[in-house]
């Protein structure tokens, strides 16, 4: 009898709902899509086309002169040089952190899961501090630093480690997830078939990790272009050296040169935009092959 | 290769895997580690691969009567088949089938010639060469089995180790495929050890069973040796339905139905198969337990009665053939006496 009471009470359940959603009269299903929409179009689609109004403002030649500027050009070179150095070291960090974390077992595997979402959790502006206070000239390392006339703080090592730092989190917490789903069973028997640790990375591991990897190295592509709090705190803002993108928008913006920082937060706004189509691009492959 | 273990022990954290457990595999034999979920017998499994290592000093693998504890998995030759097969999921058919000989280190590598002829000359042996072009994700359950089988044995492994080989297929592939493996096993008479929690699927194919419980072995022996003489209480009952009826319940006119007088500890408990039990009319006289019909359940081969003693209200099962209840000709609530043709009893302070 019991069994027969709880299959009733769950199929109504299920049922109930579904029975109200389809009728809802016509009026309230238009004005809730209106409203999401209206939304949508005023907090995301909106402030994206001010950007490149304003960017155009004063007219295209106006706007290549901005973006030609030497210290527009300077922000752009130290925005892909830093990029390029952070997003391989956080997919090599990334990939092997994941790879511990969830193909193998050992103590303190919590708190290191812990650890990678650090980044996450605290302030960008933090991040930047912690850099400071360790490599700054009043830090720990400040006085040896200065002795071997090594520069980290106010200076683009500064800017590349603290957008590793804030980025770190993107590529393991992509890999984790999807590792664990996938388990250890394949490369067990790879190793079983004689292949080495190598060759069971390369051949087995590595191919069914390749779209979430890709993935996770878009997401960290994009927060190291865009980041601004943490590199803000350790960069000084020294114009044409020490400038990423975000900085040199910035600078323009207080300096009341509106069209100048538009040009160039546009070229921020459409590499985002690239990198989102990217990231469909991927997803849909994704689901394509799975 | 003969496979021998001693004395393993496994603990992961506090939970005891093995504790103490002996295995003597001869060569050639296909042999069933039969248990229930949680009895340690994949973990063995995986200790003789090479996948897991016993707790230190615990306990040591031979192949052939080499000591191979320490050697690493992939220097066993071992062929190994997961359960869910883990077929490498972005591989064709024939690059899975050949992956063990692409690893190889140059100079012991097969040319690609020789790779494909190898691999191809798998594919038939386990009836799959039309699908060498497929990926695992086109293939049915057993179809991906039977590639897992050839990968395995592309290596030219000494010894054949099957984690639950038939645990993710329906019961009619499963059907098929045990039989299948049997007789393929026969052909190529390789050393093999599958793992199961399916004793008839143990039974039916097997030369030996080793049955686990909790850690350790319970018995070992044929198929027919587990069955008719099952060392503990837990063996009887892991094997087929059995009845477990209290011993004073026996005594009296009951002593007479059928219980040896021989039979060791009869204050214990009294193992009876629902087939050891002979039914007779009440009516018709003669020995045995009064019993009442309970329950008639004729969908089958064979009709299952349920019935209740009269003196202890025991309910036991008996399982007759179909044409014996038509000549009974049975309903609930009749009057029948059962008469034990067969009963097993135990050391009373044996634990389940």
């Amino acid at each position: 009898m019991a069994p027969a009471i709880a299959t009733t009470l769950s199929t109504r359940t299920v049922r109930s709902p579904a029975h109200r959603a389809t009728r809802d009269p016509a009026w309230a299903r238009w004005a809730l899509t209106a409203i999401a929409l209206a939304f949508l179009a005023f907090f995301l689609v909106l402030p994206l086309l001010v950007v490149f109004a304003q960017a155009f403002s004063k007219g295209g030649a106006y706007f290549l002169a901005a973006v030609r500027e030497p210290d527009a050009l300077a922000s752009i070179r130290l925005t892909l040089l830093t990029v390029a150095i952070a997003v391989p070291a956080n997919v090599i960090f990334g990939v092997a952190a994941a790879w511990a974390i969830a193909k193998f077992r050992f103590s303190g595997k919590s708190l290191l899961t812990t650890l990678i979402d650090l980044p996450f959790a605290v302030s960008p502006v933090i991040s930047g501090l912690i850099y400071v206070l360790v490599f700054g000239a009043q830090g720990w390392f400040g006085p040896w630093l200065i002795e071997h006339n090594i520069r980290i703080i106010f200076a683009v090592p500064g800017i590349i480690l603290a957008t590793t730092f804030v980025t770190f989190p993107f590529v393991a917490r992509e890999l984790i997830p999807l590792m664990q789903s996938q388990g250890t069973d394949e490369e067990y028997s790879a190793v079983t078939l004689g292949a080495s640790g190598w060759q069971t990375f390369w051949r087995v591991t590595l191919p069914n990790i390749r779209w979430g990897l890709l993935y996770g190295v878009i997401l960290c592509n994009a927060r190291a272009m865009g980041e601004f709090g943490a590199v803000s705190v350790v960069s000084g803002h020294i114009r044409g050296e020490t400038n990423t993108m975000p900085l040199h928008v910035e600078i323009l913006y207080n300096e009341y040169n509106i069209a100048g920082a538009f040009a160039v937060a546009s070229l921020l706004a459409l590499l985002a935009l690239a990198t989102l189509v990217l990231k469909s691009l991927v997803e849909w492959r994704q689901t394509g092959s799975a | 290769m003969s496979i021998e273990a001693h004395g393993i022990r496994k603990k992961f954290g506090a939970y005891t895997a093995l504790d103490g457990v002996d295995l003597n595999v001869p060569q050639g034999k296909l042999v069933a580690l039969l248990g229930p979920s949680g009895s340690g017998k994949t973990t063995l499994l995986r200790i003789i691969a090479g996948l897991e290592f016993p707790d230190p000093g615990s306990g040591r693998v031979l192949f052939h009567g080499e000591d191979v504890t320490d050697v690493p998995a992939g220097k066993r030759r071992v062929g190994f088949v997961f359960q869910h097969y883990a077929l490498f999921r972005h591989m064709s058919v024939f690059e899975n089938v050949a992956f063990g000989l692409r690893v190889r280190r140059r100079r012991d590598r097969p040319s690609n010639a020789s790779i494909a002829e190898r691999a191809h000359r798998l594919l038939e042996l386990v009836q799959l060469d039309g699908l060498a072009g497929r990926f695992p994700s086109q293939l049915s359950g057993g179809e991906r089995q039977r590639v897992a089988l050839a990968r395995a044995l592309a290596v030219e492994p000494k010894v054949l180790l099957l984690d639950e080989p038939f645990g993710a297929l329906d019961a009619r592939v499963r059907k098929d495929l045990r039989r299948w493996l049997r007789r393929f096993h026969d052909e190529i008479q390789l050393t093999t050890i599958f793992v199961t929690h399916d004793q008839e699927e143990a039974l039916e194919i097997a030369d030996e069973v080793v049955i686990m419980n909790k850690a350790h072995v319970e018995q070992v022996g044929t198929p027919q040796q587990v069955y008719d003489k099952p060392a503990s209480p837990f063996v009887y009952q892991f094997l087929g339905n059995v009845n477990v009826m209290r011993a004073p319940s026996l005594a009296g006119s009951a002593r007479r139905g059928g219980l040896r007088p021989d039979e060791p500890n009869p204050d214990g408990q009294i193992y009876v198969r629902p087939h050891d039990i002979e039914l007779t009319p009440h009516d018709a006289g003669g020995t045995g337990l009064s019993a009442i019909v309970r329950h008639i359940h004729a969908a089958g081969p064979q009709a299952r009665l349920l019935v209740e003693q009269v003196q202890t209200r025991e309910h036991v099962e008996v399982e007759i053939s179909r044409s014996e209840l038509t000549d009974l000709n049975l309903r609930v609530n009749d009057l029948v006496r059962l008469r034990l043709r067969q009963t097993h009893s135990f050391d009373e302070d044996y634990a389940i």
